[in-house]
């Protein structure tokens, strides 16, 4: 077996050294009637070309997103990676190291963390960011358990325009640990009216910009109240690049801001592995979750950078600890860092002009198109379209004319009355051409 | 061009340099800025045309406000993160037997495999018709779990190890809630030695801890667990093998003592590595384990995440899984999604769960096969008993010289009144290098130096390895304490300052005040 280095003289002779006549000795604690004597029944070793081309088959199976006009968003967006995130995440001693326990042989990974942080917090308008976490819908049930932490309340209110995945991992998490979620009606247009759902029981509210459907939302009235009512504001985002377009959740009053950093350096990957940001106040940087990097010196006063503030996390505090998290996103937060250098805030904010220019355009080309409408007064990059009867079905055949044009609402919120709206993406990746074939496929199959 | 004309060629006799660069640097050992230090506003590394005119539809909520980030271009970005990777210790450079942690060679065909596009430039949402090939896949590898646990479910979206505790444990929840015991059960069991996150995961389910002693021979005894038993347990959460090192040798019957007093066993996976396909944790009476896939299955550590923790389960919990799950109808695969008029536990993420993370292990797991997984379990324990039998004699076995698992545990009893702790021991195997094996976890014993060389070691490196912890435990018990105290010398860093760290936390770049000069104060 390639992998494996000892040789069948190797191994006899390590047993012998031992005083050992078979491995299975070494396995003497284990039930000897439960110990299997031969291997399972499932096919045996293979080498790399049959797994490759087993493997290749499988991918074969599936519509690539660079292979057709793809509108798809909801939560995650096709961008254009530059070649250099790849090769310089592939490097032997990012991928193959663990989470940087000892720090003198660990620098390369904690600065680059630390470089994530300032990153984020910058972003966002905030004052900290932590390491990452597993993705923007775990990061955002871990804020609404942060908030309550710091307020000592269990209420959180849900905007509508959350993302329904996102709404729906708070709704479980709040169910087992008995907290209690007011979850607002699905809020297409942005006219939900938050502010009179929070008073001194709430604990949080949670709101999304651009939310779900598309729609930026101005946040500061909902900050306000939420302050003179002693709640905090968890602002979520699942399109990063919006951040370099709209004013930030830090500058609108937001006191916890997490979302999802998949655009930027990291791969569709059919929804994993992607990368949680989650930024704060100072003032609350101890009821954070998650790994945090820190600067400090070293023997010599050179500086270096740890681990820090683990006294919040399991391995010292176990059921005390403010989130049984163990690990983050480490090689997806490198990527994100590395297309973030890349870009810088000249590259970035052009590129969420791009963004923003081409959604623009389609949705001129979009209603146009007769019995569409587009729903939104403003967007960046996504918008909600109404299409005459059942949008899964239009979607589905818009599949199969080789356009994969956007998420039916009905596939995360079925039995709402929502069945004819389909959420549609638009990047830097989509040409004239792309949007050219979307609106003609579209104009066939309405 | 290099001339060997005209100049020296042999080396003549010199003094150890000691003396400081100009740099800071060490020949290849470079020093390197923090991004924020050489980047500047106005410089990219991406090459982007301008849009044409276009009206602006962000409404009112543009942002006017700089942000701050710098830039570089593609040279200077490559040679940033080259540089910084150098100071990392990693697996393909050298042995890093961190117990529990499960470091072993990361395939790089499983890293070529998750970078197909038919695997890694598909949308979640996409319609199902146009990944079956994706859901194929996920499916497959979820028919490995099941077989090699000989469990009858699997739930495959928890994005981690704790991830899958968390899942675990909440259908395990959910379970009790159906059968309306919910308000009676609300303790859950848990051993001394388990990982920090066993208790945290269950305290965020909303049960009550109560610790189990571990006994004198490293395992958890029935009798302990059957003194805490009692209608208002819901589980035990136990691992297996245990982060002693050892096999709980009286699972079965801590797994009966569970069932007849009507709660559920729940096992931490975290060493699935050491008995893939020796033996099977369905057999040993588990209803849930979550499998790290970036331990057992190989998917890169990468400094800390990404992982994967699929949670296989019973037939008593499957019903309870977690959205989204497949469904096969004929040749067709299907998502299902929706957990309503389902007796599913709700969602715990996002989309499907770590595809990229799923692809990798597959191919770990075709390319051993089932014979190769099981040469595999036995060269790791068959290491780390080597390990174990050559340094008995120098150091301390807490539990006696009995046969371990993966991972050899050692206690400080050995190091008493040397004047050398078990960090200063780990620190100094940095300067000979190796990276420290994990210290101070389990917590049952003291000073607790855990071995874990996994099977991916040959012969020739275990041998150096150990010959190396020789001649450090040699020298630590003739009492040269200098090359322990300072320890590491050779690091890109000394020792840092932790309590520093924490005392005035500094989580991020802060631009330096402008310190005027002696004209400018004047002016």
């Amino acid at each position: 077996m390639r992998y494996l280095p000892l040789s069948d003289t190797d191994r006899s002779g390590m047993l012998a050294r031992m005083g050992v006549q078979h491995v299975d000795e070494l396995f003497a604690d284990v039930p000897a009637h439960l110990l299997l004597k031969d291997p399972l029944d499932l096919p045996r070793r293979k080498g790399e070309l049959d797994v490759a081309r087993q493997l290749g088959r499988m991918a074969a199976r599936n519509v690539t997103a660079s292979s057709v006009p793809f509108f798809v968003g909801a939560g995650a967006y096709k961008h254009h990676v530059p070649a250099t995130v790849d090769h310089l995440v592939q490097r032997s001693e990012f991928l193959t190291s663990y989470t940087p326990y000892q720090p003198e042989i660990s620098q390369g990974t904690l600065q680059y963390l630390f470089e994530f942080q300032t990153q984020v917090a910058l972003l966002t308008g905030m004052d900290v960011a932590n390491a990452s976490m597993y993705d923007g819908s775990t990061g955002t049930a871990e804020a609404v358990l942060m908030a309550h932490r710091v307020t000592r309340r269990n209420k959180a209110v849900l905007s509508g325009g959350l993302h329904p995945h996102y709404a729906e991992v708070v709704r479980t998490q709040s169910h087992l640990a008995n907290d209690e979620v007011v979850t607002l009606a699905a809020d297409v247009s942005a006219s939900e009216d938050i502010l009179s759902q929070i008073d001194n029981t709430t604990s949080c509210v949670v709101v999304q910009t651009p939310d779900f459907f598309g729609n930026p939302r101005d946040l500061t009235a909902i900050a306000d109240k939420c302050h003179a009512n002693g709640a905090l504001l968890i602002a979520v985002f699942t399109e990063v690049v919006s951040l370099a377009a709209l004013k930030s959740p830090g500058a609108m009053g937001a006191d916890i801001v997490v979302g999802e950093g998949q655009s930027i350096g990291n791969a569709l990957n059919f929804g994993g592995p992607y990368v949680g940001l989650f930024a704060t106040r100072t003032k609350y940087v101890r009821q954070m979750p998650g790994r945090l990097c820190g600067e400090t010196l070293d023997a010599e006063g050179r500086r270096g950078f740890v681990l820090t503030l683990s006294t919040r996390e399991q391995h010292i505090r176990r059921d005390k600890a403010t989130s049984n998290i163990c690990t983050n996103s480490g090689l997806c937060a490198l990527a994100f860092t590395i297309h973030m250098t890349l870009l810088g805030e000249a590259g970035l904010k052009r590129l969420a002009r791009i963004n923003h220019a081409n959604a623009v355009q389609l949705s001129g080309l979009l209603a146009g198109v007769k019995g569409v409408e587009v729903l939104n007064k403003s967007f960046f990059n996504e918008f909600t379209i109404r299409v005459p009867g059942k949008a899964a079905d239009v979607v589905e055949k818009l599949a199969a004319k080789g356009v994969l044009g956007g998420v039916p609402v009905s596939r995360l919120l079925s039995g709402k009355g929502l069945d004819d709206l389909i959420i549609v993406a638009n990047t830097e990746v989509n040409t004239d051409d792309d949007r050219a074939s979307f609106v003609a496929a579209l104009k066939e199959v309405v | 061009m290099l001339n060997n004309q005209g100049r020296p060629t042999t080396p003549k006799d010199s003094a150890v340099a000691s003396h400081e660069t100009f740099t800071r640097n060490r020949g290849l050992q470079m020093e390197e800025a923090l991004l924020f230090e050489i980047g500047r506003t106005d410089v990219t590394g991406v090459d982007l045309d301008e849009p044409t005119a276009f009206v602006s539809r962000l409404g009112d909520l543009a942002r006017d406000e700089e942000i701050g980030l710098p830039g570089l271009s593609e040279p200077e970005t490559m040679r940033h993160f080259v540089r910084l990777s150098q100071k990392n210790y990693a697996i393909d450079s050298g042995l890093y037997p961190l117990g529990s942690c499960t470091m072993k060679h990361n395939p790089r065909l499983n890293e070529s495999m998750a970078r197909l596009p038919g695997f890694g430039d598909i949308h979640p949402l996409q319609p199902q018709s146009t990944v079956q090939g994706a859901l194929a896949l996920i499916e497959e590898l979820a028919g490995w779990l099941m077989t090699l646990t000989n469990m009858d479910a699997v739930a495959m979206s928890p994005k981690a190890g704790a991830h899958g505790e968390y899942c675990g444990m909440a259908a395990i929840k959910a379970a009790i809630e159906a059968k309306g015991e919910g308000a009676l059960r609300k303790v859950v069991l848990v051993p001394e030695s388990a990982h920090g996150t066993n208790p945290a995961t269950a305290a965020a389910i909303g049960f009550e801890v109560r610790s189990v002693p571990a006994g004198a021979d490293g395992n958890v005894h029935p009798d302990a667990v059957r003194a805490l038993m009692g209608p208002d347990v819901a589980a035990i959460m136990l691992t297996n093998p245990n982060t002693c090192g050892l096999f709980e040798r009286q699972i079965v019957e801590i797994a009966q003592i569970l069932h007849e007093g009507g709660g559920y066993f729940y096992c931490d996976g975290a060493n699935f590595n050491a008995i893939v396909g020796k033996v099977r944790p369905g057999d040993l009476g588990i209803d849930a384990m979550h499998i790290n896939l970036h331990k057992t299955f190989s998917t890169p550590h990468g400094g800390g995440g990404p992982g994967a923790g699929p949670v296989v389960l019973s037939s008593r919990l499957a019903p309870f899984a977690p959205v989204p799950f497949i469904k096969r109808d004929g040749d067709e695969l299907a998502l299902v999604e929706d957990a309503h008029g389902t007796q599913a536990l709700g969602r715990l993420t996002a989309f499907h769960g770590q595809m990229g993370m799923f692809v990798r292990a597959l191919s770990y797991i075709l390319s051993h096969g089932s014979d190769g997984l099981k040469q595999a379990s036995e060269d790791a324990v068959l290491n780390a008993n080597y390990v174990r039998a050559r340094l008995a004699d120098l150091m301390s076995l807490p539990f006696g010289n009995r046969p371990c698992m993966h991972e050899v545990l050692f206690d400080d009893t050995w190091l008493k009144d040397t004047g050398v702790t078990t960090l200063d021991f780990a620190k100094a195997m940095i300067d000979e290098g190796y990276h420290p094996m994990t210290m101070y976890f389990p917590l049952v014993v003291h000073g607790a130096m855990l071995i874990e060389p996994t099977e991916s070691e040959s012969l020739a490196s275990l041998e150096l390895f150990i010959m190396t912890l020789r001649d450090l435990a040699m020298s630590a018990l003739r009492g040269e304490t200098t090359r322990f105290e300072g320890a590491p010398f050779y690091a890109p860093r000394r020792r840092l300052d932790e309590t520093r760290a924490a005392r005035a936390p500094v989580l991020r770049w802060i631009p330096p005040q402008p310190i005027m000069d002696a004209q400018q104060a004047a002016e």
